[in-house]
């Protein structure tokens, strides 16, 4: 019985020694492949170093960004039970119930850090490392964030870092981002972001259980972001600032002889320093909300009724047509009527007989009634579109959508108002009223296209990029320099309308224009006011720049937007560098 | 008492004692790989287990041959005395004793902390093995027998708790009445009582268990859940022994252990790290010292002189397996996670010690399978 009983137990030993055998086999050789995988996955980590982001000059080689480092406080899961959560919010200065939705998410797994705070300065930094005893598992990380040295001034330009989106973490080209990466979100920061980016470096090391590092296996440099000239002059988005004031409005400065961007600025601006380091959800809201919307590129998205700055389109498409010779004469007796109704001039009294010259310069709107008249709608929307109104000029800015504002024409009311054109709405395009619709840049494309003859830019950004030439529309030289003169005879000669720009700095030629507000009582420089135009550029011989300056409710543009206008232009020639500046030029 | 002789000498098991010598060396090296720093060079130096381990080997061997010296008579004749001992050892490590884990198990004596279920699990061999000498198992099985053997012991094990001490008294039992002759009537009729009765045992040692019991106990059935990670210890397990491949990474080459992955390295889970480094071939090879350990054990059962030494070869045999099996079943990942160390490799002192001197008795045995009773 015994023996027999052992015998049993004889085999029951060697077939749990075979099932053993199976289990290794199956672990070892069927398997080995995948387990051999998993333990090299185990102790090797991959960490990314930040690449060195591209620094952002303006056109003098100024810098306008600095990278600095940002950083994040992490903590190992499997510590959070040994947290006091209340003492933890207390130091990073969020709630508790921050912390808790964090600690206690579902998908948590009990390797990954948990990030619990982004965008920390040094001083945050150091309270919480000078009280990390307290916290185990807590730890520091650093990121590449940004300062923008000149906060508001170009903030519509430069944009910022902002935390990648959802939405962007499917671009195939983001797809291998962390979650929390920093990437541009607005302006150029955004539009040029894969230059500007730079390549991570790679970090493989081995670590233990606790992820503690013990050794290097290998290490590849990150690679720095590209750096990028701007075409635009900070000291001019500097003046403009300034000179804006509390006011609202924007100014586009373009060089005309290729279509770069000089100084775009859209006031009130916003401090991109404050998304530096990924928003705060409190800090957004207020932007979007506030009401003088500080995030409306005002140079690329207002469009309003050009005024009397439209009157140098009218001018040229009457010199080119020969509707009238630069020569001839209109009687200006304050007003005409046209039926039932009376179109004014802005001068009660009127200019008396008024030339090409003189009417520009006085901006006789009688005179333009008349050459308006002459021409018909259709000719004056083919000049106006022609030299890059009614359009998108192309100019990119992320996330912006500029807006194209409207040239009517006889086709244009049949097909979208199914009427028929009338002759006063003519009267009313001629100076720029009306239908009439341009945003800043328009006018300043356009503005720069009459400059240099003709060529209208796509304009950009980047110094000494390959002008891209939209169109070629040839205007006469002899029309060119009549419209020049008579520009400069707006700020420079008596009874011009923007004598408050004349520099001795610069001869400086200009339009005024207004739009009117509609509304139904007007009360000075309250929010009925008109808005003001001013185009301007300068040198009147040889331009070099040449701008819009748009300043809402600024009433006429002679007496607000065009000292605007000399102080930026003074700025661009004046060039003045600051101490600063060449310091920061230097590093 | 003590009788040196020729025949003792011509006699000694040299197989049994080469076989968990070479298995005890074979855990020192081991032990001193999944000890080792992750790097070298590295701040700290080489933790002293390996030595210490090495120290106890010596104190062991010496044991061994003490115990192989002393006839196995005495044993039989002391044996309710080991057992009373035993017992009372058992209730003051509840009641004094030091806790590991949340559980104890420890009684310090001030120059030495030992498990006095290491030593209780021995006693109770002999214990139970003299009780059925003088017992007819045929028909049934007396209810002073279940008290004595069962109940008591049991109940104070669970008490500590100690559950790879508790399975190896159960099967303990079972296997030593099974070879004693119970018939196939009551066998099945065990089995279908226990089946019965699993269910509310099971319930006393749950509520009796520590939560990190129960969460291995969790883990095992349902890794997903993974109340405290020990799932995620058995998948490093997993992946220590599978990564080893054919061949393994090579003596000092394993990660998985020096790096943390793997918890107890050096106690529980030192198979892992040795299967890691020596692959397939190697983990064959050692189970075969293993394999060859207990069939020569069932074999000095089998020609014990006596139904005594018959039992106690038994049992001892027996004990060596289910530790084995539940260690490396474990390791694994085919069994749930209870903290036994595999006899002879784990690291652990005074579990040597008894290891060796359950070996030595196992040893004595068949040394005296000619000698007749004087």
């Amino acid at each position: 019985m015994f023996e027999k009983r052992i015998k049993i137990a004889t085999w029951v030993v060697i077939a749990i020694f075979v099932l053993l055998g199976v289990r290794i086999w199956h672990l070892q050789i069927i398997n080995g492949d995948k387990y051999r995988l998993m333990s090299e996955n185990n102790r090797l980590r991959i960490i990314k170093t930040p690449a060195p982001r591209g620094i952002i000059f303006d056109r003098n080689n100024i810098p306008l960004v600095k990278n600095i480092p940002v950083f994040s406080v992490s903590i190992n899961p499997e510590n959070i039970s040994l947290i006091d959560r209340g003492a933890l919010a207390e130091i990073l200065a969020i709630s508790v119930d921050e912390i808790n939705d964090k600690f206690d998410k579902k998908d948590n797994s009990s390797f990954v850090p948990i990030k619990l705070k982004q965008g920390l300065g040094f001083v945050e930094v150091s309270k919480i490392e000078a009280r990390k005893s307290d916290f185990p598992g807590l730890f520091v990380e650093t990121e590449i964030g940004r300062e923008y040295i000149y906060g508001k001034t170009g903030g519509h330009v430069i944009g910022y870092l902002g935390k990648i989106t959802p939405d962007q973490i499917k671009n195939p080209e983001l797809k291998n981002f962390p979650p929390d990466a920093l990437i541009g979100q607005w302006g150029i920061e955004a539009l040029y972001d894969s230059s500007l980016r730079g390549t991570p470096g790679e970090r493989i090391i081995e670590v233990d259980a606790i992820g503690r590092e013990l050794r290097l296996v290998q290490h590849r440099q990150a690679v720095k972001g590209n750096d990028i000239i701007l075409s635009i002059d900070i000291n001019i988005q500097h003046a403009v600032e300034e000179s804006f004031g509390e006011k609202a409005g924007s100014l586009v400065a373009v060089k005309p002889s290729t279509g770069e961007i000089l100084a775009l600025e859209s006031l009130p601006s916003f401090d991109p320093n404050l998304f530096a380091s990924g928003v705060m959800s409190a800090d957004w809201r207020a932007l979007i909300e506030d009401k003088k919307k500080p995030m409306l590129n005002r140079a690329l998205q207002s469009q309003y009724p050009p005024g009397s700055t439209f009157k140098i389109i009218t001018a040229i498409a009457a010199l080119e047509e020969k509707v009238i010779t630069p020569e001839a004469k209109v009687y200006c007796s304050g007003g005409i009527s046209f039926g039932k109704w009376t179109f004014g001039c802005w001068k009660k009294g009127g200019h008396g007989s008024v030339n090409l010259h003189k009417a520009l310069v006085e901006s006789c709107d009688v005179y333009f009634y008349e050459v308006g008249k002459r021409l018909g709608i259709d000719r004056i929307h083919k000049y106006a579109t022609s030299l890059g109104l009614g359009q998108p000029t192309g100019v990119s800015l992320y996330p912006i959508k500029e807006r194209s504002g409207l040239i009517p024409s006889t086709i244009w009311k049949k097909e979208k108002r199914k009427q028929q054109w009338y002759l006063g709405e003519t009267y009313n395009a001629s100076i720029g009223q009306g239908y009439v619709t341009t945003t800043p840049v328009q006018m300043a494309v356009m503005l720069a296209s009459v400059l240099n003859g003709g060529n209208v830019y796509t304009p950009t950004f980047i110094k000494d990029a390959t002008p891209n030439l939209v169109r070629s529309f040839k205007i006469s030289d002899a029309t060119s320099r009549l419209v020049k003169e008579a520009l400069s005879g707006v700020v420079n000669e008596a009874g011009g309308t923007a004598r408050s720009a004349h520099s001795s700095i610069t001869i400086i030629g200009g339009k005024t224009g207004t739009a009117q507000v509609v509304s139904k009582g007007k009360e000075a420089g309250g929010r009925f006011n008109d808005h003001a135009w001013f185009v301007a550029f300068a040198p009147v011989e040889n331009p070099e720049i040449a701008m819009t300056v748009f300043v809402e409710h600024g009433g006429h543009g002679g007496a607000t937007a065009a000292p605007i206008a000399k102080k930026a232009i003074e700025a661009y020639f004046k060039k003045p560098k600051t101490e600063q500046q060449k310091q920061n030029a230097k590093n | 008492m003590l009788k040196i002789d020729r025949r003792l000498i011509k006699n000694f098991d040299w197989v049994t004692f080469g076989l968990i010598l070479a298995i005890t060396l074979i855990g020192i090296a081991t032990i001193y790989s999944a000890t080792r720093l992750p790097v070298e060079g590295m701040d700290g130096s080489q933790p002293d287990f390996y030595l210490k381990q090495m120290l106890w080997l010596c104190i062991s061997i010496i044991a061994l041959f003490a115990v192989v010296m002393i006839d196995y008579v005495w044993f039989y004749r002391l044996a309710y005395i080991f057992y009373a001992i035993g017992l009372i050892l058992l209730i003051a490590v509840l009641i004094a004793g030091k806790s590991s884990l949340g559980a104890q198990r420890w009684l310090n004596l001030g120059f030495i902390a030992f498990q006095p279920s290491e030593f209780f699990r021995l006693a109770f061999i002999m214990a139970f093995s003299s009780y059925l000498v003088n017992k007819n198992l045929y028909e049934r099985i007396p209810l002073s027998c279940v008290f004595v053997f069962g109940i008591i012991p049991l109940f104070l094990i669970i008490l500590q708790p100690d559950l790879g001490t508790g399975i190896l008294l159960i099967s303990l039992f079972v296997i030593l009445s099974v070879m004693r002759g119970l018939s196939r009537k009551i066998i099945t009729l065990a089995v279908i009582v226990s089946l019965i009765s699993i269910p509310f045992l099971g319930h006393i040692f749950w509520e009796n268990m520590k939560d990190y019991q129960k969460n291995r106990l969790i883990a095992f059935a349902d890794p997903e859940v993974d109340p405290s990670g020990i799932g995620y210890h058995i998948n490093q397990s997993k992946v220590a022994i599978g990564s080893g491949s054919f061949i393994g990474k090579g003596y000092l080459k394993g990660t998985q252990g020096p790096l943390r992955f793997l918890p107890e390295k050096h106690t529980d889970f030192i198979f892992s790290v040795f299967s890691e480094e020596w692959g397939f071939l190697g983990s064959m090879a050692l189970f075969s010292l293993y394999i060859v350990l207990f069939l020569r054990g069932l074999d000095t059962a089998k020609k014990a002189k006596d139904e005594f030494g018959k039992l106690v070869a038994t049992g001892i045999v027996s004990m060596f397996f289910i530790y084995f099996l539940v260690n490396t079943g474990m390791t694994l990942g085919i069994m749930p996670v209870v903290g036994v160390p595999l006899p002879f490799m784990s690291y652990g002192g005074t579990a040597l010690l008894s290891n060796f001197v359950a070996a030595g008795v196992l040893i004595n045995i068949r040394t005296r399978r000619f000698e007749l009773f004087y």
